[in-house]
């Protein structure tokens, strides 16, 4: 069995306005991939491209071993796929969804549906159109789930929700993956929303994937250091500067390269670090969308 | 078994930090004995919805530390003679220690005076303290 859930290799699709170039994306079975990026940065391009409703223009694209799109048929039953501008029929009831559903998905768990209904505080008699924002993307999350699908795909799925409905909808997705066969991707545009539960970060910017890694070597190797320098002394030169910003005698250096040893280098070359500061998932993307920008345009 | 572990948002310390320094508590006040099974790194993820990649990488520190035995495919437990021997607070300590001889300086006060205020402080504690029950 392949341990790859997703996997894209050199995928390219070039539209007027925007194109998407040479995407690669891993994503391991069993864990949880946040996928970030700005608004109109190529995160829906590529979920479409990945679930075979847009077709690339070059590369290959494979889904829970199914090549995309050939064989989308047979990959989709083992998808689960949540956007926002999902369409559930506004005069059915959430209990004719599930029944409608039901005979469709081989794995179809009634039971957990009906406890996902109880847990998400949805009724299933009331009919779609009578439901708030937030109770659509948990009603669209609840037929997703009780497929019991092998991958979970959701476009921006916690945008619009009250914190209280975003926890319930996060806690969910963990259960979800208890037995280590299932995987999710969840994009989203706020960090905060995923950052709790990724297992691999990736970070798309303008059509391209600008940075990919798991969650805990991106915090550890982004820090800011807060320097001191002497007079007539230079920035000291460290790996992985992305950004030099403060003033020219309290510089504050960016590095996605950080070592304790930079700090030892800075002290014998008469540099104080005053300090040390690690950064957070929303500030590392921020510096490396920013830093990316400025060499484009550079 | 409950974890009955805290992530705190507002902690400026990584997660898996936070995670170390409960479960190392837990084994100092006793709720986690010698050679009891812990929750798994699956399990753990899901109680704190928190990544398994998070819970992975505290475990795989406790475990460097002495404080854990993974055994693969079993699971994990206390180590029979855990050692809390506060590693990465050493670190910090340092690290504050320089911040206050810094700042000190900054304000023109004497090493005797930064001495005198630090001892102050500690006593300050130990008052609001009187019975020390964590390690």
């Amino acid at each position: 069995m392949n341990d790859l859930s997703v996997q894209f290799d050199g995928v390219s699709k070039r539209y007027t306005h925007f194109s998407l170039e040479n995407v690669h994306l891993e994503l391991p079975t069993g864990s949880i991939m946040g996928f970030i990026g700005a608004n109109g940065a190529g995160k829906s391009t590529t979920i479409r491209i990945l679930m075979g409703l847009v077709h690339q223009d070059e590369g290959s694209v494979r889904v829970l071993g199914h090549p995309m799109p050939a064989d989308q048929a047979a990959a989709k039953l083992d998808i689960g796929f949540v956007s926002e501008d999902m369409r559930l029929y506004g005069a059915a009831t959430l209990a004719w969804h599930m029944n409608f559903l039901r005979p469709i998905y081989p794995r179809w768990d009634q039971p957990y549906a009906e406890k996902l209904a109880q847990r998400f505080d949805l009724k299933p008699q009331q009919k779609i159109k009578g439901l708030s924002h937030g109770q659509r993307v948990k009603a669209a999350l609840l037929l997703a789930l009780a497929r019991r699908p092998r991958l979970l795909v959701l476009d921006e799925p916690t945008t619009g929700l009250d914190p209280v409905a975003r926890v319930e909808v996060l806690g969910e997705l963990m259960a979800a993956l208890a037995d280590e066969e299932r995987t999710i991707l969840i994009s989203s545009h706020n960090t905060l929303d995923v950052e709790q539960i990724s297992d691999q970060i990736t970070f798309i910017d303008r059509g391209r994937i600008i940075d990919s890694d798991n969650k805990e070597a991106f915090l550890d190797r982004w820090r800011r250091l807060r320097l001191v320098l002497p007079p007539d002394v230079v920035v000291p030169r460290l790996p992985g500067v992305i950004e030099v910003g403060g003033s020219s005698r309290l510089p504050v250096l960016t590095t996605n390269q950080f070592e304790p040893a930079m700090v030892s280098v800075c002290n014998d070359l008469g540099v104080t670090v005053q300090a040390v500061d690690t950064m957070t998932l929303e500030e590392i993307f921020v510096a490396n969308v920013h830093s990316r920008r400025e060499r484009l345009t550079a | 078994m409950h974890s009955d572990i805290v992530i705190s948002q507002s902690d400026h310390r990584p997660m898996y930090l936070q995670i170390m320094e409960q479960v190392k508590q837990k084994v100092a006040v006793g709720d986690w004995a010698p050679g009891d099974e812990i929750p798994s790194i699956r399990q753990l993820a899901m109680d704190l919805r928190v990544s398994v990649i998070t819970i992975k990488r505290a475990y795989l520190e406790l475990e460097r530390e002495g404080v854990i035995i993974t055994q693969h495919g079993k699971g994990s437990i206390i180590a029979p003679n855990p050692d809390l021997s506060p590693r990465l607070y050493v670190e910090e300590f340092s690290e504050h220690l320089e911040k206050v001889a810094r700042l000190g300086e900054l304000l023109g006060l004497s090493s005797e005076e930064i001495a005198r205020r630090t001892k102050e402080a500690s006593s300050r504690l130990n008052e609001a303290r009187p019975t020390k029950e964590i390690v």
